[in-house]
């Protein structure tokens, strides 16, 4: 009986786990593409370093911080317009991917700028006294630096997106989150919620355990 | 405060902590920007240029830390070849100047190991391969052996005047150890509370120290202090004799000893040789007669570099 309507679940499950990947994977393309620079900026204007820029700096951080205030599922909504615009369509998990971009960026350039700010500045001083550019700082100081904390964000990220995108159900998104939603909270369907919990929580463990693998490796340290 | 540092030479900066030695050494890059007054190195006031011309000034001012600062993530190799790299030397001048670095510092054999694999005086020593990878006329080091123990500190030492010396390289370093000023430097300037209160020659300075901080300091490296079981025993005068240059070899102590009814006993003396000079210090109990000793005193005093009554007659 148990075994039965596991294995009735199994198209379904399959569908929502690859909605899931195709979200997570595109919005953490995204993330680490634009988050990445902007989460360098933030760190290289602040004052004291080489690229000290209040006004770059006050409206970057601003922005960031209004953003990651707005609580996702009103995000995900508010932001239909431009979804539409993007994407041509409202629905579906191309659709919700563009809001979990959006909140997965400045999410992710917090955490670069975090990692960015453990380096030792002693070591970008030596940097700027030998006379390099800012974009030789950049590129051979503080990226190797914050490699493995910036691994480790990316780690975060993921796995924040996984979540994330369990509320993607509400624009029809989708993805393993979702199926527990319909399925075993609106309906009672234990089996299922219990099922699809058990595939969120390997996920889940399988990315941090992948993602602490890479930060050990890039770790030269 | 105005400073201004011989070509070639090696000048010391000492003072306390918070004296002001590491931000005045901050400004000889700009580092640190001055809110006022000029910073002219090889004729070139650092302060008039723009971000390039002054990443191009920088090329030539070479800077070595008390921390060292190394990229962890990279190799000796890359360390060094960073500052070629900012200089945008080909791949292959950058290479061939790496290696003679490595060869100049002792490093050849590290070139592919990471910073945290290298002791503290390896990691110098990188520092100043990478300090002195273009060429700089100027090398500044910020505390360049405090974190060092004294053997490393040493051997350090004795390659920065290597460098100096072979190369023509201006150094200019701030430290709080008088032992590395006594070793290697010409010229130095004692700071305190952000201004420059002594300056000259470091013989000049040990051998005749004006301000008290500047007797504190030297204290450090000429330490006499007698032991007090000694001081309590004595019966005669105990006065510190200071000898300077070629005084320390003349026979003027014997002869004093000759020409008056004074015995002289020895109780503590050392030649130091600051810059290839010799400067000996004797403490000595003398015995006699009170008139005699005071004659055999003003006697010492005309024919040495000074003479200081530590202790009068019991």
């Amino acid at each position: 009986m148990l075994l039965d309507s596991l294995i009735n679940l199994i198209p379904e499950l399959n569908k929502a786990f690859l909605e899931t990947l195709y979200m997570v994977a595109i919005s953490l393309s995204v993330a680490i593409i634009a988050g990445l620079p902007l989460g360098i900026l933030l760190f290289v204007t602040d004052r004291g370093l080489f690229l000290e820029n209040t006004t770059v700096k006050s409206i970057l951080g601003f922005v960031v911080n209004m953003i990651r205030s707005i609580p996702f599922v009103i995000l995900l909504v508010g932001l239909l317009p431009l979804t539409k615009l993007i994407t041509g369509t409202t629905i579906g998990p191309t659709a919700a991917s563009v809001s979990l971009s959006v909140a997965a960026i400045p999410f992710f350039a917090r955490i670069v700028e975090t990692s960015l700010r453990e380096i030792d500045k002693g070591v970008i001083e030596a940097a700027v006294a030998v006379g390099a550019t800012p974009w030789m700082i950049i590129k051979d100081v503080l990226l190797p630096e914050a490699r493995p904390g910036i691994v480790h964000g990316i780690t975060i990220t993921t796995i924040s997106l996984v979540g994330y995108s369990a509320m993607a159900g509400i624009v029809g998104g989708g993805g393993i989150g979702d199926l527990a939603i319909r399925f075993g909270y609106y309906r009672y369907d234990d089996t299922v919620m219990i099922t699809t919990i058990v595939i969120l929580i390997c996920l889940v463990q399988i990315i941090q355990f992948a993602g602490d693998r890479i930060a050990r490796l890039v770790d030269k340290r | 405060m105005s400073l201004t540092i011989k070509n070639g030479e090696i000048f010391g900066i000492v003072g306390y902590s918070g004296a002001g030695k590491s931000t005045l050494l901050r400004c000889l890059n700009l580092l640190e920007r001055p809110t006022s007054g000029q910073v002219i190195i090889d004729g070139v006031d650092l302060t008039t240029l723009n971000k390039k011309e002054l990443r191009q000034a920088r090329l030539k001012i070479g800077m070595i830390f008390q921390h060292f600062h190394l990229v962890s993530s990279k190799t000796v190799f890359e360390n060094v070849a960073f500052a070629l790299k900012a200089a945008k030397k080909s791949k292959d001048e950058i290479e061939k100047r790496v290696n003679e670095l490595l060869e100049m510092v002792g490093l050849s054999d590290k070139r592919d190991a990471y910073p945290s694999q290298l002791s503290g005086g390896q990691k110098q020593r990188v520092g100043i391969a990478r300090a002195l990878a273009n060429e700089p006329t100027v090398l500044l080091c910020d505390e360049a052996t405090s974190a060092l123990d004294p053997s490393t500190t040493k051997s350090i030492l004795a390659l920065l005047k290597k460098i100096n010396r072979e190369l023509g390289i201006t150094i200019v370093l701030i430290t709080h150890e008088m032992e590395v000023v006594k070793d290697i430097c010409d010229r130095i300037a004692v700071m305190q509370d952000g201004k420059v209160i002594e300056l000259g020659t470091v013989y000049d300075i040990f051998t005749n120290p004006k301000e008290e901080l500047t007797k504190s300091f030297i204290n450090s490296v000429l330490q006499f202090d007698l032991p007090d079981h000694l001081l309590k025993k004595r019966t005669g005068t105990i006065v510190k004799i200071q000898f300077k240059g070629e005084m320390a070899e003349e026979a003027v102590v014997s002869d004093m000893l000759q020409t008056f009814k004074v015995k002289g006993n020895i109780l503590h003396g050392k030649i130091e040789y600051i810059q290839d000079m010799p400067l000996g210090i004797f403490v000595m109990e003398l015995t006699g007669e009170p008139d005699e000793i005071q004659r055999a005193i003003d006697y010492i005093s005309l024919r040495t570099n000074g003479l200081e009554v530590i202790a009068s007659a019991a």
